[in-house]
């Protein structure tokens, strides 16, 4: 491991020099500069598997390595190495970067290839990738909040990077300030944290906080531990933060592939399993986590069923997959693993969903509204072969790789922890039932876009597979959606391999049979999954959205969380802005307003007393001596002083 | 029968002395023997490598004083490492002083008058300005002044320190009265300068008085060894002390610059020549700072044990004095119209913002006054230097007669000093880097972190709060709140305000010019109100313009200014050398 670590930096280094070069190099590098940006990120992942192979060739003991880069910060009693945390954790994430980073790096070269602005989109994207492998591989949260920020602004640029020209182009940029203004929210939580550590701990390296967490108070750890799922929810999209990652679909659908679906909104995952240590010192922290990824699995699942906008379903589906992930993650070192390995597979099947979206929408001229496509089996097979794999997966059919990783999750939901059966029972549930409406609604895509007897296109339209640019990488991820899950889950593959960072989990029984849980789970599935086929595939699709129930609309509302963001948070921070405002003009300003009359005023009176005359500056100084005497006589006579050096 | 015993005299020790004092003896032997072509060049470089070598002597005693201090010729002088450290600062900051002092600039003419004997306005005053004389005595006599400063810094004895008052302010006072322009200004200045100075000497001599009817000695450290043993019994006599103290306290505050002995600072500052205004702003609040901590401190030492009460006495006056000081400064600099006043009310202001640290009574203050006195003298010196360079010009023909000496009629003359700081409005676009400097030295006085105002500041105020007194460091802050007001607003002149001449061609001002007040002449018939508009506006017209510096104001400003910023960037080497100066007693 040690012979190839000097190369852990390249990871960071190729994609942060291909994106400064994009971006300082301008339109000289137009020519050329995607394919720049495929190569630094392909670097990486060449990097990347190095690594990985080195790393699977060590003892499990010594796979985890801190590679120091020397002092970044020492101000006062805090000092921050700067160094890269390799092990199996931030591996797994490197590799999903690298590899499903480079392959919609390749399909965007086809996806942007009539955009003017090619060039910057790249650029962007080799800086997300740079942020995103920083934030993963940081030893330090301060490090790691680098990254997070990196992401954040790399998020930014690329939801709003269709921000002129175009009919969307101010929704466009709404919808980038609204990610980056809720993603800030949840940044204060990780700042906040690192403060509560700093303050507890005395450091924010993972190499000291991690060990000493169980030494902290109960207190202290549910604090940092709250702190840090405030920032994990902004991230990652989770209730109640979770309103922007609809409105992020406005950027270009790679970008919601790599980020909006694969890699940077599951980084709240990887802090809570990152922070393990910590939440385990705070059961209360930890059922906050279980209790938000369980809101948040069911609120997307619903909000999926209703909307017939493809990304903004896929979305949905996201935010609802996190949620099996936070779920996980608050379930202890049981849940870790599979949180993990679902983020993994997920990373594949998502991306793979997302990117054959976006192969439709290029085949129907930027259609997005499912209710107008319909029968497009035939005219775009591997889209829709490869989309089936995906489809598949995160129905969780076995042996497709969703199967693997969220029965795993499911499982893992239905044991009691700390001998309370409730727990298991309800959150158990809420997982098998959030399996069940994800068929439903994933079924409904797969069916509305691909199924049905009659196309319901508008005008002329032709549709067509993309260049081998774009369905390579839907092939290469089909095949991970196909047989990732199976590959590394028999046997516990993957659970193993992560064992020397998430800990070994004690086996506990579930609360049912195992053969039940799966068994049930894949009744449900297959139940909604008939149902969405009935409804959508075998019934005509009416080309307008039908009234719908109450539910139905309030879930094409996205559940009121805009109204209800509105009126609990926006409007009363309104109402405080405008009072201070008030405050602010009429009494703060008005009353320092009189200062300045009130020392022009005295200045004029002083100035009176310069006369330029000799002898009343003398007078004034014989009567300062005076002054002075009197002074000294008060303060014997009075006894007074200043309570001062005496 | 008694024999004579020279006293042994550690000569080293009065090195620094020596050589400054020396050089200005040195330098009247030059204005009698050295040729008048080579005199100006001569002294210049005598002063600087005076100051310079006075300087390296410093150095050269620094370790031995830190570890031993010492008292030579019999206790006249008492050199700790607080003094020495004093005589380092104004030995720097004096050749900075003499650097923008020998500064003719593209005018060819300095600061100072042909003559200064010569009755202002007359035809020998023009005489001697067309025969090219100058007055090279002011170097010799900045050398005498600096060295009395140094002197002044370095002793115990109160009768030694009486006579480097007068040997430092003796020069200062003819220095004052030898402006080039505006002369009568500067002589009344020097007029002024001087009376009240006899004043003030007279009371500090009065306190020397009565302390030795008290002591029988004028060597405060002896005074206070004796009255801790009780050798000095205070019962009934300690009015005698303590009026002798404060009496001497006044003296010092004089020289300081503190409220209600100021009036002289605005009006002097005026009238003095600029580049004198810089050293003596600079040096001699340097040196009678510093004498000031000395005499309080080692008055307080002798007392606090043995009667408190004396202790607190001297503690309320010099509070009182403080927030008298800085409440005028800051107020009162807040209405001013021309710089160079608005720069002596900023340093009324920080005579005022040192003394809350000296107010402060605790052995921390030695450091960081020594570290306030050395950034507030380089953005004193740097901010006078600018104001140097900052010119009128007169663009057009008129009889302009009066106190500007320049040729009459002569159009396109740089004049005398922009002082108004209207005319300063647009010179960051006329000269980015002089506005870019004097920012920093305005935001180093405003206290503005990252310049060295900001550390000495904290230095000062964190003083007072160590002594118990954090309302009085508030007052402070908040004083220096209303300072930052002015300084900012002049910033704000400087950089965002365009100067009602900036539409002028900067190259070509007279021809055009002319030829316009010309033709307004020759319309003049038609529009007699016009004519009469014009020729007004024709022979009042002066641009301000920027005279650049033959080298040694330059260099001085920019010494200055990268200074400030070091200081206050990197603080800890200088602090921790005069953290080693806290020592007032051997």
């Amino acid at each position: 491991m040690n012979d190839v670590i000097g190369l852990a930096p390249w990871l960071i280094g190729f994609p942060l020099i291909g994106a400064a070069v994009l971006l300082l190099g301008g339109r000289a590098t137009d020519r050329w500069g995607h394919w720049l940006g495929v190569l630094a990120s392909g670097a990486a992942a060449v990097v990347g598997f190095i690594l990985l192979f080195r790393m699977i060739g060590t003892p499990a003991e010594e796979r985890a390595v801190d590679h120091s880069l020397g002092t970044w910060l020492s101000a006062g009693g805090l000092d921050v190495d700067l160094g890269l945390r390799l092990d199996p954790l931030s591996m797994t994430f490197v590799v999903l970067v690298t590899f499903v980073g480079t392959l919609i790096h390749i399909y965007s070269v086809a996806y942007m290839d009539h955009d003017v602005d090619r060039r910057r989109f790249f650029a962007y994207l080799n800086l997300f990738v740079a942020a995103m492998l920083t934030l993963v591989l940081a030893d330090s949260y301060l490090l790691l909040f680098v990254g997070w920020e990196g992401v954040g602004v790399a998020s930014y640029l690329l939801i709003g990077f269709w921000d002129t020209g175009r009919p969307t182009a101010r929704e466009n940029a709404v919808a980038a300030k609204k990610a980056f203004v809720m993603n800030r929210v949840g940044d204060m939580g990780l700042i906040a944290a690192m403060a509560i550590l700093f303050a507890t701990v005395g450091s924010v390296g993972f190499a000291d906080v991690l060990p000493a967490a169980g030494g902290l108070s109960e207190g202290t750890a549910t604090a940092v531990g709250l702190c840090l799922l405030l920032a994990a929810c902004g991230k990652s999209a989770q209730f109640p933060l979770q309103a922007w990652l609809g409105d992020a679909m406005a950027g270009p659908t790679p970008v919601s592939a790599l980020i909006h679906a694969a890699t940077m909104v599951t980084a709240g995952v990887y802090l809570m399993v990152r922070s393990g240590p910590i939440l385990e010192a705070a059961p209360t922290a930890q059922l906050v986590v279980v209790v938000v990824g369980a809101v948040t699995l069911l609120f997307g699942a619903v909000v999926g069923t209703a909307k017939d906008d493809i990304k903004k379903a896929l979305a949905a589906s996201t935010m609802s997959q996190i949620g099996y992930m936070m779920l996980a993650a608050g379930l202890g070192p049981a849940g870790y693993a599979f949180a993990i390995f679902h983020l993994l597979t997920h990373g594949f099947f998502k991306a793979g969903l997302f990117l054959g979206a976006g192969a439709v929408m290029h085949a129907m001229g930027d259609q997005t509204d499912m209710r107008r496509f319909g029968g497009l089996s035939r005219f775009l097979p591997i889209t829709w072969i490869t989309m089936g794999l995906g489809w598949l997966a995160i129905l969780g059919i076995p042996p497709f790789s969703g199967y693997w990783s969220k029965d795993g999750i499911i499982e893992a939901a239905f044991i009691p922890v700390d001998g309370q059966p409730w727990r298991a029972w309800v959150f158990g549930t809420v997982a098998v039932v959030g399996a069940a409406i994800t068929a439903f609604y994933m079924t409904r895509l797969f069916f509305m876009t691909f199924g049905g007897r009659r196309p319901r296109w508008t005008e002329n339209q032709h549709p067509h597979e993309g260049s081998p640019l774009m369905w390579w990488p839907l092939v290469f991820l089909g095949v991970g959606s196909a047989g990732l899950g199976l590959v590394l889950g028999i046997g516990g593959t993957f659970t193993t391999w992560l064992e020397p960072v998430v800990g070994h989990a004690e086996h506990h029984e579930p609360v049912l049979p195992v053969p039940v849980i799966i068994g049930a789970t894949l009744v449900l599935v297959l139940l909604g999954a008939a149902l969405a086929f009935r409804m959508y595939a075998v019934q005509l699709v009416p080309e307008e959205a039908p009234r719908g129930s109450f539910l139905t609309r309030a879930a094409r509302r996205d559940l009121y969380q805009d109204a209800a963001n509105e009126t609990l948070v926006v409007l009363p921070a309104h109402g405080i802005a405008r009072l201070v405002q008030v405050g602010d003009r009429d009494v703060v300003d008005r009353g320092w307003g009189v200062l300045p009359l009130a020392v022009s005023w005295f200045g004029a009176m002083f100035r009176k007393v310069q006369t330029g005359y000799v002898r009343s500056y003398a007078a004034g100084m014989a009567g300062g001596v005076l002054v002075i005497a009197l002074v000294a006589w008060l303060v014997v006579r009075l006894g007074a002083g200043l309570g001062g050096a005496q | 029968m008694t024999t004579f015993v020279p006293p042994e005299i550690d000569w080293l020790a009065l090195a620094p002395l020596i050589v400054v004092l020396g050089a200005g003896v040195v330098g009247i032997l030059v204005e009698a023997f050295v040729p008048a072509r080579a005199r100006r060049t001569t002294q210049i470089v005598l002063a600087l490598a005076a100051l310079a070598g006075g300087l390296a002597f410093v150095a050269v005693l620094w370790p031995q004083i830190v570890a031993q201090p010492v008292q030579v010729v019999g206790g006249s002088v008492t050199l700790t490492p607080f003094a020495l450290a004093a005589q380092g600062i104004v030995a720097v900051l004096a050749f900075l002083g003499v650097l923008v002092v020998a500064d003719r600039t593209s005018t060819g003419q300095d600061a100072f008058a042909p003559t200064a004997s010569a009755v202002p306005g007359t035809s020998y005053e023009d005489l001697a300005r067309r025969a090219g004389l100058v007055q090279t005595e002011i170097y010799p006599l900045l050398l005498f002044a600096t060295g009395g400063m140094m002197l002044f810094a370095s002793t115990d004895d109160l009768v030694v320190m009486f006579i480097a008052l007068e040997v430092l302010s003796l020069p200062l006072y003819v220095l004052c009265a030898t402006a080039r322009r505006r002369r009568l200004l500067s002589q009344e200045a020097a007029a002024k300068y001087f009376l009240l100075g006899a004043f003030a000497s007279a009371l500090f001599i009065f306190g020397v008085a009565l302390i030795y009817g008290f002591a029988g000695t004028v060597r405060l450290l002896q005074i206070a060894q004796q009255v801790q043993g009780g050798m000095l019994p205070l019962e009934g006599m300690s009015v005698l002390l303590v009026a002798g103290v404060l009496l001497v306290t006044v003296g010092l505050l004089f020289k300081v610059g503190a409220v209600p002995f100021h009036a002289w600072t605005p009006d002097v500052y005026t009238g003095a020549p600029t580049p004198i205004t810089g050293f003596m702003a600079a040096c001699t609040k340097a040196a009678a700072v510093v004498a000031l901590v000395q005499v309080l401190y080692r008055t307080s030492i002798g007392v606090q044990a043995v009667d408190p009460q004396i202790l607190r006495q001297l503690q309320v006056v010099i509070v009182v004095v403080a927030i008298a000081t800085m409440v005028v400064g800051a107020v009162v600099g807040s209405v001013q119209s021309d710089v160079k006043r608005l720069l002596a009310y900023s340093s009324i202001a920080h005579a005022g913002f040192l003394l809350v640290g000296i107010a402060g009574f605790n052995a921390q203050v030695q450091a960081s006054t020594l570290f306030y006195l050395l950034a507030y003298g380089l953005s004193t010196v740097g901010a006078f230097a600018v104001v140097t360079l900052v010119r009128e010009r007169r663009v057009a023909s008129g009889s302009r007669s009066g106190e500007d000496n320049g040729p009459v009629a002569d159009d396109g003359v740089v004049l005398g000093e922009a002082t108004e700081i209207a005319q300063w409005a647009g010179l960051g676009r006329k000269a980015p880097w002089l506005t870019a400097a004097f920012g920093i030295f305005l935001l180093s006085m405003a206290g503005i972190p990252l310049t060295a105002g900001f550390v000495a500041k904290f230095g000062a105020f964190s003083g007072a709060v160590t002594g118990g007194l954090w309302w009085l460091a508030v007052l402070g802050v908040l004083a220096s709140i209303v300072t930052v007001a002015f300084y900012l607003r002049l910033l704000v002149v400087m950089v965002f305000r365009r100067a009602d001449d900036e539409t002028v061609p900067e190259q070509v001002p007279d021809a055009e010019d002319l030829d316009a007040s010309e033709t307004a002449g020759a319309s003049g018939g038609t529009a007699p109100a016009a004519l009469a508009t014009a020729q007004v506006t024709a022979a009042q017209r002066v641009v301000v313009t920027v005279a650049r510096s033959r080298g040694p104001a330059a260099v001085a400003v920019a010494v200055c200014a990268v200074a400030t910023v070091i200081l206050g960037v990197f603080p800890s080497p200088v602090l921790d050398l005069v953290e080693q100066a806290s020592k007032f007693v051997p």
